[in-house]
């Protein structure tokens, strides 16, 4: 998994208008808290996903600080109430300014 | 003559604290595992001649989230080098221009089942072949490719999609196959031998001690079913030859080198003691 | 065989050298002050009451690199009956800050899922800040073993 980061996520794909759905999102990253050493004693530097949020329609949702205590391969669960039929969108920001995101459209029948 | 008393101090210490941790003894849990609506054979009949009575599952011996992270293939970290492993699938790779999906087409199809049967006889090498030297074999004849430097992440992920596709069969090793009997005999030789600084053979946990705990690791049988495996650990996947290495490594051995023909012999025998196992990749262990 | 006296001092040097060997050499972690501060900050000032949040986290975590942790605070998230946000503290880690949840109107429920890495057993604290600025706090001490094997 040294690979580019590769985010999942998992939404239903229909809910009821005002239903509250369960998402669950994860994506491959190091999390390189900063606290290890490599073989020759030095520190090896922080690079850690720092900020996750989730936007409906243009609207925050739900949203999260990192800390480096957070495992490696991220994961969160989190809840979103449903008003309409639209698009999720999910973004990780990482230390070294790279953004990376995915979308997951649901439909309110 | 001090360095022996400091040492003589050091081991009787040691000791105590060992035969206190000893004596715990957990027996597994009693519960399913289904994923993705596939059930899972995670306890079964051991074959004739199998010094247990019943084959388990290391999933049997984990804590309840460690379990839980295993039986949701969204939650399951391991399937990160799963889908990984499908886009290797579909690339083009070395001066022949197929990827694997070039012969093989649809892995689900294709792949259905494979993986359960490794260890197999490759009768050019003369010796057992298992996934990822499959890979290998295929990539160097077949895509005119590199074969991967031992634990590459590419072949880990590979290997991980591979068995993937044979998620709930039942592992069986056929040792009529070339000289795979003898084979086998070698790596059972090998699974009773105590090796190392701390003189243990793979049966002294697996075996002897399966059940106990070793600190706080509950010791399982030292099944190979879930292989390419997530570890909490590493926070990574763990190949089985990576973890055979590991393993001998913490009996302060010398570590044989991969798909060596010590960890091929080894390969052959400890997949046959897990016959009947659901293939489980990619397992979650601590 | 008789023990000289410098034998049984090596002996006794021996034995007690197995603890000090499980200490983590060079290694600090958070002083207690850090998490005052922390959570002083976060809630303002105000005193944190117990109730309306849980915390979830396993009595043993089977490897500290990878715990499951879930918040739920009892809200409507409606109008005035709002959960602004939630910060988890480790206080015996390296540095005690784990992560913050914003929720907002469309949360739905001020609830999530994460999973944590622990250095070593000690208290996971999850303080919830509510848009009254009413915070409240749950705790709960998490064991993290040494395994056996495999490093």
């Amino acid at each position: 998994m040294a690979s580019a980061p590769k985010p999942r996520v998992k939404v239903p794909k229909t809910a009821s208008a005002g239903e509250v759905i369960v998402i669950k999102t994860l994506i491959s990253h190091e999390m390189e808290s900063g606290q290890r050493k490599d073989k020759d004693g030095n520190p090896i530097p922080r690079k850690i996903i720092n900020k996750f949020s989730c936007v409906f329609n243009g609207q925050p949702v739900f949203s999260c600080d990192l800390d480096p205590a957070v495992s490696a391969n991220p994961y969160f669960e989190f809840s979103a109430r449903v008003p309409e039929s639209g698009t999720f969108t999910f973004t990780w920001v990482d230390d070294d300014g790279s953004v990376y995101t995915d979308e997951q459209s649901i439909k309110v029948e | 003559m001090d360095r022996i008393s400091l040492a003589a101090g050091t081991a009787l210490c040691l000791l105590l604290t060992g035969l206190a941790v000893g004596k715990a003894f957990g027996d597994p849990v009693d519960d399913t595992l289904e994923i993705d609506g596939v059930p899972m054979i995670i306890r079964t009949a051991a074959p004739d001649g199998h010094p247990f009575d019943e084959v388990l599952s290391g999933w049997l011996f984990r804590e309840a989230e460690t379990r839980a992270t295993q039986e949701d293939s969204f939650e399951n970290p391991g399937m990160l080098a799963v889908e990984r492993g499908a886009e290797i699938w579909e690339t083009v790779d070395g001066t022949m221009g197929k990827s694997c999906a070039s012969c093989h087409d649809d892995a689900a199809v294709s792949m259905k089942g494979v993986g359960a049967a490794y260890p197999k006889w490759d009768a050019d090498a003369k010796r057992p072949i298992n996934v990822e030297l499959q890979i290998d074999k295929c990539r160097v004849e077949n895509m005119g490719a590199e074969a991967y430097k031992f634990d590459d992440a590419d072949q880990v992920a590979l290997t991980a999609f591979v068995k993937h596709q044979s998620l709930g069969t039942p592992m069986s090793v056929d040792l009529s196959q070339g000289d795979l009997q003898a084979w086998w005999d070698k790596g059972k030789d090998l699974y009773y031998t105590r090796t190392g600084q701390l003189d243990f053979a793979c049966a002294s946990c697996h075996e002897a001690s399966m059940g106990k705990y070793i600190r706080a690791d509950h010791l399982s049988q030292g099944q190979v079913n879930g292989f390419p495996t997530y570890r909490f650990n590493t926070a990574g996947m763990v190949s089985l030859h990576n973890r055979f290495r590991g393993c001998i490594r913490d009996t302060r051995a010398e570590m044989p080198k991969a798909f060596s023909d010590e960890l091929m012999a080894l390969e052959v025998y400890v997949t046959w003691r897990g016959t009947g196992l659901s293939v489980e990749t990619p397992a979650v262990r601590q | 065989m008789t023990l000289s006296r410098r034998r049984v001092l090596m002996l006794a040097a021996g034995a007690a050298a197995i603890p000090a060997l499980q200490l983590f050499p060079g290694s600090s972690f958070a002083a207690a002050e850090d998490v005052a501060k922390m959570m002083a900050d976060f809630s303002g000032g105000k005193e944190p009451q117990t109730g309306k949040i849980t915390l979830t986290a396993p009595e043993i975590a089977e490897n500290g690199n990878t715990v499951p942790i879930s918040v739920d605070v009892d809200s409507a998230m409606d109008g005035a009956d709002m959960v602004d946000a939630v910060m988890i503290l480790a206080d015996g880690n390296p540095r005690p800050e784990v992560a913050t949840f914003h929720f907002t109107a469309m949360s739905g429920s001020a609830a999530a899922t994460t999973r944590m890495r622990l250095a070593r057993t000690q208290n996971v604290i999850a303080l919830a800040r509510m848009a009254d600025g009413s915070v409240y706090m749950d705790k709960k001490e998490v064991k993290v073993t040494i395994g056996g094997c495999g490093g």
